[in-house]
């Protein structure tokens, strides 16, 4: 009996073994949809159609949808698709949907403007790629959009347009109030990275607008979220823990 | 860093608008109109709302903050709460749902035609008229506790802008007008002459020169792989400025809609056709005008004077990061014109209203509120923060005020000469600045104006054909799109036009079934008088 249990564990250790280091298979794409790597080439301004999962919903607003979506190599920023109230409601995390709309670049944030898409079958969720050892390097942009995790990093004073310093503050310069987006500084190997609590995407009874508002000024800590694009990187952080 | 906010607010407004006028008509009779009270009660203690606007400008709300806070010290039985805002729109969409259930705030910064819109609500914004000429309480007067300006001593350009139905529903607080900041340095080493006036042809000129690339692809005039060399932050007042201009129907006072003409088909296809080239691009569709001024990537950014502060190479607040930043001379100028000789430029700028209320106290309190916020403390410190102008002479003409326009350029924080410039700009020209009418639904159209530019200029980056079909098919959207067809009145009443000749006819019935009845029953009475006679 020993002998059999000894063996069928070593059998799932072995399978477990194989299964780390498998990369996911790439989404087989409907006829007439674009790759993630044609899509990166495709120009700006040219008509691109995807298939991809909804990962985060940032708004809606006006008919208009704006939503985190990726598939298995890649992210797609969808901004103000068409959207009725009732389909944004089942644009539940994971939902696969194909988008039709135009490859833009809004300050540098590559997404799909003027857009409309249609829900298919399928489901899959993105595990956060860890991106914290390419801050500050080129490879960092390729990962746009992507839903990424930085680990122990450590929170920084942040300065208001006063002059005041503070762990956090509402709004870039500190001019906004309870409900405005969360903007926070961190550092990691002496260098230092401004991210964002974007309100409309985590509000303000959200636990990540709540563990920031709650940070203080050396703290350690891992965070998820988007990479949003704005002159440069500026994360849209969705989950703040303590540094494990 | 800026935030992108680019949500169109106006269709889901008018859905809310629209709930709001069938909401009145079935049984919602509203407030009853404002009446001036003998006193503010000063054993009451009254609470108002303000829902303030800032440009995203620590500055802009610290000084609200010093406001309440001076004006509760002189009144200290009246606290005001403030809600901070940084976008109109937001402002706009959330009184018109708060106006259904009468919980809109006491004072709100505004523009006038949102106001026409809060005015299809019954008694929901209160007239100033009798407010402002009240000799206790009203504009400089006795009983109030601060120095406050006179009727005459607000620029009367810029207090008729909050006149419209026949009141005034608003003071205005704040104004500006748009400013073309120039890379002079690039208009230079393209071989131009920066003129003192801007012509349309000039910019457009100076554009498409800028547009010409070097052989490994980088653009001549910067040397990097962007150039955008014209950039219009508010496509709307761009459309309505050119129109103007041209002396173009654009619309009327009562809400005639009059864009949809031969010059705005003109102007869009003149517009797609540099936006085809790659020489003019908006915010909508690439970001903030500042950002590509200040990399050295625009050589033409419109944007308003409340903006200066962004523009330039030594610009006090910047979106990109240093290491980003180009050197050049930064000229601030009118907008383009196509008649330098009779300049126009728009008006605008914050004005702000106060809501009626049940109790006409709390509705005295907030017009004393408003009439702080045009106090000389107020208005130089929120003029310095940005280009904007005060609107009162007295605090334009005000010591304070004057030094600190003398003081262009000591320093690039209070004394930014862009933004000292800015200011003046709008100083020396108010009387070649002008507005546009008001009436329910003018905000509608003002954002068709802007759109009609924005969907040209994606069109033809996306490889479309700007052609007359287009345009055709380009009205009949935006008429559809923002319900331009529903034509309303100034004071916010649907103008339904002719009676329809089935409705005539119907009435000249009733009336002929009325007078039947009333001859037939003028006939019997004479007849029963009669027969009684003979009796008696």
């Amino acid at each position: 009996m020993k002998r059999i249990i000894a063996l069928v564990m070593a059998a799932a250790m072995i399978f477990a073994f194989a299964a780390c280091g498998e990369k996911e298979e790439p989404d087989v794409k409907s006829e007439g949809v674009m790759t993630y790597a044609e899509y990166v080439a495709a120009a700006l301004d040219s008509e691109v159609v995807i298939e991809a999962y909804v990962q985060g919903k940032q708004s809606w607003w006006d008919n208009k949808a704006t939503i985190y979506t990726q598939d298995k190599e890649g992210a797609y920023f969808i901004y103000n698709a068409a959207c009725s109230e009732e389909d944004y409601a089942k644009l539940t995390p994971g939902t696969k949907i194909k988008v039709t709309g135009y490859k833009s670049e809004w300050s540098g944030e590559i997404e799909i403007t003027d857009a409309t898409f249609v829900i298919e079958e399928g489901n899959y969720i993105a595990k956060a790629l860890d991106v914290t050892s390419m801050l500050g390097t080129a490879e960092l942009e390729k990962h746009q959009n992507e839903f990424v995790s930085f680990k122990g990093m450590t929170v920084e004073a942040s300065k208001d347009a006063d002059g005041n310093e503070a762990a956090f503050l509402y709004n870039w310069d500190g001019s906004g109030e309870k409900g405005n987006d969360l903007y926070f500084n961190v550092s990691l190997n002496g260098q230092t990275y401004t991210f964002t609590v974007e309100s409309y995407l985590c509000g303000q009874d959200t636990d990540v607008y709540k563990a920031v508002e709650a940070l203080k000024v050396g703290d350690k800590i891992d965070m998820e979220g988007f990479l949003y694009w704005y002159n440069g990187a500026n994360p849209h952080i969705t989950s703040v823990t303590a540094a494990k | 860093m800026r935030k992108k906010i680019i949500a169109s607010a106006t269709a889901a407004a008018l859905a809310l608008c629209g709930l709001l006028t069938l909401s009145s008509c079935h049984g919602s009779r509203g407030l009853e109109p404002f009446e001036m009270p003998g006193e503010l009660d000063p054993e009451r203690q009254y609470t108002i709302t303000f829902w303030a606007k800032n440009d995203t400008n620590k500055a802009q709300t610290n000084i609200y903050a010093k406001a309440i806070s001076d004006f509760e010290t002189l009144y200290p039985n009246i606290k005001v709460e403030m809600r901070l805002y940084t976008d109109y729109s937001r402002i706009y969409n959330d009184v018109i749902t708060n106006i259904a259930t009468q919980t809109t705030p006491n004072v709100c910064i505004t523009y006038p035609d949102h106001i026409a819109t809060y005015l299809t609500g019954v008694n929901t914004v209160v007239p100033l008229d009798e407010l402002m000429d009240d000799p206790r309480y009203g504009l400089g007067g006795s009983e109030v506790r601060f120095d406050s300006p006179t009727r005459e001593e607000i620029i009367p350009k810029f207090l008729g802008e909050c006149e419209f139905g026949g009141h005034y529903y608003a003071l205005p607080y704040m104004r500006s007008t748009e400013a073309c900041y120039v890379n002079k340095t690039y208009v230079e080493k393209l071989g131009y002459e920066l003129p003192d006036e801007l012509t349309w042809d000039f910019v457009w000129e100076v554009s498409e020169a800028a547009t010409a690339k070097a052989a490994d692809g980088t653009y001549k005039v910067n040397g990097q792989n962007v150039m955008i060399p014209f950039i219009y932050k508010s496509t709307d007042n761009m459309m309505i400025q050119m129109l103007a201009q041209k002396g173009a129907g654009y619309s009327d006072t009562d809400g005639e809609i009059l864009i949809f003409n031969d010059t705005t088909r003109s102007l869009l296809t003149d517009i797609a056709s540099h936006a085809k080239t790659g020489a003019f691009s908006t915010f909508k569709i690439s970001s903030y005008p500042a950002n590509f001024l200040n990399a050295g990537q625009c050589i033409f950014a419109i944007d308003s004077t409340a903006g200066a502060t962004w523009m330039g190479s030594d610009a006090p607040l910047l979106d990109i990061s240093a290491d980003s930043i180009v050197r050049f001379e930064t000229e601030v100028r009118m907008i383009p014109q196509f008649d330098p000789e009779n300049p126009k430029m728009i008006s605008q700028g914050p004005s702000v209203c106060v809501f009626n209320k049940k109790d006409s106290g709390e509705v005295l309190a907030s017009w004393l509120f408003v009439q702080y916020l045009l106090t000389n403390d107020v208005q130089i410190a929120y003029a310095e923060t940005e280009g904007y102008v005060p609107v009162t002479s007295k605090a334009q003409s005000a010591d304070e005020y004057l030094d600190y326009l003398s003081r262009s350029g000591e320093d690039n924080s209070t004394h930014y000469e862009v933004k000292i410039n800015a200011s003046n700009l709008l100083l020396e020209n108010v009387e070649s600045t002008f507005t546009t009418p008001v009436f329910n639904g003018s905000a509608s159209l003002r954002d068709a104006a802007g759109q009609m530019i924005e969907n040209v200029t994606k069109s033809v980056r996306r490889s479309a054909v700007v052609d007359d079909e287009y345009i055709d098919k380009l009205y009949d959207d935006m008429n559809s799109l923002y319900r331009l067809d529903q034509k309303t009145s100034a004071a916010g009443k649907t103008e339904l036009g002719p009676l329809p000749t089935e409705a005539k006819v119907l009435i000249i019935a009733l009336c002929a079934v009325w007078v039947g009845i009333g001859a037939y029953f003028g006939v019997s009475e004479y007849k029963k008088f009669k027969k009684n006679l003979q009796k008696s």
